[in-house]
């Protein structure tokens, strides 16, 4: 048995830290993906054309948006922590965590509807 | 992390806010239903400012997600801080190399 | 007939376990009550600290139902769940014994930090005049009430994770002397906290903030020092 206790974590601002981590993981593992992609335009870019033809099937338009959620989140998430730290101190940080969560799932569920 | 790290994570990440709301600009733009490769290419090949644009970006987004992925391994797994110091270099010129071979795909005439 | 509470305990040291012990309800109960009546009634061998019992000396530290917290201060109805408590040792420092810790790493990160006033005057000149209102004195005076308890400490994950990370008191205390104009050490310790350790580790979780019982933001003062040391950086001020 241990002495773990953990209740300090139910905090919004861990949960944004794990969020900011997370899908920092999530992004650091797309982008090498993303860019095998896109060297496939390399000569007439038919194969290129084959592989965006693949991304009209809805599960790879769902996937898309949970990629788009990531960057917007990560991003704003990081702003956040830019502003806390580089200018004079501003409580509400929880409310703008979760703003910026928000926000990044309506500009989400906006590019889903656009590519649906 | 040490200030010299902090300071490339942190110039890296302002730097690409900007940028990145440009390339989601760009995606939202992209993902209209008739756009082909063709019309795509047709569009970045030759573009010096693409090239550039996504030169930058590529390049702060290695520096940017290999520091961040050194302190993950730091804190989350039990590599020596060296080791995680290799495997992020090699992370970051993995993403170096991929990033602008894809722009050379798609900027190239 | 008087009611009962079921209290936990951890006992023992590192592969120790908790115990339950029923004690007695009384109103304006503090949990550092709860601990004091069960060494002197039930166990006389339970160990755990203490010393002013109204909140100045930061000795009576430990994780209540979950939470670090000053138990002295900390009234058994706030913090009670069904009448039940569980009362562990302060977490990221070695258990000695029960709710005592080894709070050695805790204060030699203190060190590192430079957190030791170095004057920059003898006894023989006179004594500087500070302004209360200058903006150094100001930054000062927010961070300068830390009783070394170390609930912050206990609470923050980046210590958990990076066992060479000062952790928020020992950067707390940095930010209050690198805003006190008469010290003299300042290179040294921007030196110190802008190394691997030091304050850019920090994740800005807010936790050290949230569970100060002085209500001090060491989150913020982190970031001064990460703002100063930036600073230092860029004019070449810091070595490597």
């Amino acid at each position: 048995m241990t002495a773990l206790l953990l209740n300090h974590r139910r905090n919004i601002l861990w949960f944004a830290a794990m969020v900011h981590r997370l899908s920092g993981i999530g992004l650091a593992a797309f982008l090498p993906l993303h860019f095998l992609v896109l060297g496939m335009a390399i000569g007439n870019g038919e194969n290129l054309e084959g592989f965006l033809r693949w991304t009209d099937a809805p599960l790879v338009k769902f996937a898309e948006t949970g990629l788009v959620f990531l960057l917007l989140v990560h991003m704003l998430g990081g702003l956040r922590l830019l502003l806390v730290e580089n200018f004079s101190w501003r409580d509400g940080q929880k409310l703008m965590a979760l703003a910026a969560t928000v926000m990044s799932a309506l500009v989400a569920f906006a590019f889903l509807i656009r590519v649906f | 992390m040490n200030v010299r790290l902090y300071l490339w994570q942190r110039m890296t990440a302002a730097a690409m806010v900007p940028l990145l709301i440009v390339h989601l600009a760009v995606i939202f733009y992209a993902t209209r239903q008739d756009l082909t490769a063709a019309d795509i290419l047709s569009r970045t090949r030759g573009s010096v400012a693409w090239a550039l644009f996504y030169g930058v970006f590529v390049a702060a987004a290695a520096i940017h997600a290999s520091i961040g992925v050194r302190n993950i391994l730091v804190e989350w797994t039990p590599m020596r801080h060296r080791t995680a110091e290799i495997a992020s270099i090699g992370f970051a010129i993995l993403l170096g190399v991929l990033g602008l071979r894809a722009i050379a795909a798609v900027v190239l005439p | 007939m008087q009611s009962e509470m079921s209290v936990s305990l951890w006992r023992g040291g590192e592969d120790g376990a908790y115990v339950t012990y029923k004690v007695p309800e009384r109103a304006n109960q503090t949990v550092l009550d709860v601990v004091t009546w069960i060494q002197r009634n039930v166990d006389s061998t339970l160990s755990y600290r203490f010393a002013c019992r109204v909140g100045m000396c930061g000795s009576c530290a430990m994780v209540v139902n979950g939470r670090p917290r000053w138990t002295c201060r900390t009234h058994v109805s706030k913090v009670a769940k069904n009448g039940a408590l569980q009362i562990g040792p302060l977490q990221n420092m070695p258990i000695i014994k029960d709710l005592a810790t080894d709070m050695k790493p805790f204060f030699e990160k203190w060190q590192s930090a430079k957190g030791v006033f170095e004057p920059s005057k003898t006894r023989h000149d006179p004594i500087e005049e500070i302004r209360p209102d200058t903006p150094e004195r100001v930054a000062a005076d927010a961070a300068v009430e830390c009783i070394n308890c170390g609930v912050c400490y206990s609470a923050c994950d980046t210590v958990r994770w990076n066992g060479d990370y000062m952790g928020p008191a020992a950067l707390n205390r940095a930010w209050s002397l690198v805003n006190d104009v008469r010290d003299s050490g300042q290179a040294e310790r921007l030196q110190a906290v802008a190394s691997g350790g030091g304050c850019h580790s920090c994740h800005s979780h807010q936790t050290c903030q949230q569970f100060c019982p002085q209500s001090l933001n060491p989150t913020a003062a982190i970031a001064g020092l990460k703002r100063r040391t930036v600073q230092a950086y860029l004019k070449g001020d810091l070595k490597k």
